[in-house]
């Protein structure tokens, strides 16, 4: 008889096919990038038209790094975006706003409503980043605490691993 | 099916397919005629250049975040995020899309002079980045 192993009380599968879902989990967790928000869960994969129309100007900030009301405000008034033009034809515009609303913030920290939709306005953002001096804030390369990848080597990838941090000097 | 009894009509299908595609795509040459003519003006590189390189009353000029002469990579000014050359020649992939191109200046015309560009405004830019070589 195959061993098989209860995954729900109406679920089962063989021993085998469990191992390689077990394998196939494990293998995404180690080459997935942590998620911003501290979610533990993959950085969810970005919408190539996000990609192309948000990151021309700036990082593309994962979705869950807002919920989706702060995303919804936002794509509303994208004429004064930050104090720049970033209008999009309104169907850009739907699409996006329909896939930022889904994949948007749900966690402890993605549920919060930064002041102005500002990501680094966020309590726990302004947590994480205590330990950074406001000389390194002013620095050419850096500039504004919104540009994640002066530091965040890896910001573009949805990877915001300490581990992957270069201050530059 | 119709298809499989007249195999010309795939043909007429593929073409009319690919002719759609191509209407998307440009030269920056065609794009730059088109401006022009739009505005019933002769394009002057010149008074592109001043147009590029200086302010309009506002922070920014184009040159801000694209660099003067916009031959290699700039960086956007408020979030430092790289911005690719924006001469057709050092950039081949630069006014080759209307739609795009339309986007572009529709937004950075607003924040750097607080209006669209007019056609002429387009065409005399366009006629300075085309005059910019290896």
């Amino acid at each position: 008889m195959r061993a098989t192993v209860n995954l729900t009380p109406k679920m089962t599968l063989p021993f085998h096919a469990t191992a390689f879902a077990l394998l196939a989990l494990l293998t995404a967790a180690s080459a997935s990038p942590v998620r911003a928000d501290g979610d533990r869960r993959a950085a969810v994969p970005l919408l190539p038209k996000y990609r192309s129309e948000c990151a021309a100007c700036h990082v593309a900030y994962p979705p869950g790094l807002l919920p989706a009301a702060s995303w919804q405000h936002l794509m509303q008034d994208l004429p004064h975006h930050f104090g720049t033009d970033a209008s999009l034809d309104a169907a850009t515009v739907g699409e996006l706003t329909k896939w930022l609303a889904a994949n948007a913030g749900t966690s402890r920290r993605g549920r919060e409503a930064p002041p102005q939709d500002r990501i680094t306005q966020s309590a726990w953002f302004q947590r994480e980043h205590r330990e950074v001096a406001a000389a390194t804030w002013k620095l050419p390369a850096v500039k504004s605490p919104s540009n994640c990848a002066a530091c965040h080597t890896t910001a573009d990838q949805g990877n915001f691993d300490e581990h992957q941090v270069r201050i530059p000097r | 099916m119709i298809l499989r009894k007249h195999p010309s009509l795939v043909l007429c299908l593929a073409l009319a397919v690919a002719a759609l595609g191509a209407a998307h795509a440009a030269t920056p040459g065609e794009l730059a005629a088109g401006y022009a003519s739009q505005a019933g003006t002769t394009a002057a590189a010149a008074r592109g250049e001043q147009f590029f390189t200086g302010k309009h009353g506002r922070e920014w000029a184009c040159a801000s975040c694209h660099g003067a002469p916009p031959t290699q990579a700039g960086k956007h000014a408020a979030t430092g995020k790289p911005i690719s050359a924006l001469a057709p020649a050092f950039n081949p992939e630069r006014f080759t899309d209307p739609a795009k191109v339309e986007k572009w200046f529709r937004r950075n015309c607003n924040d750097v002079v607080g209006r669209e560009c007019s056609a002429g405004e387009k065409a005399d830019v366009l006629a300075w980045l085309m005059t910019l070589n290896k």
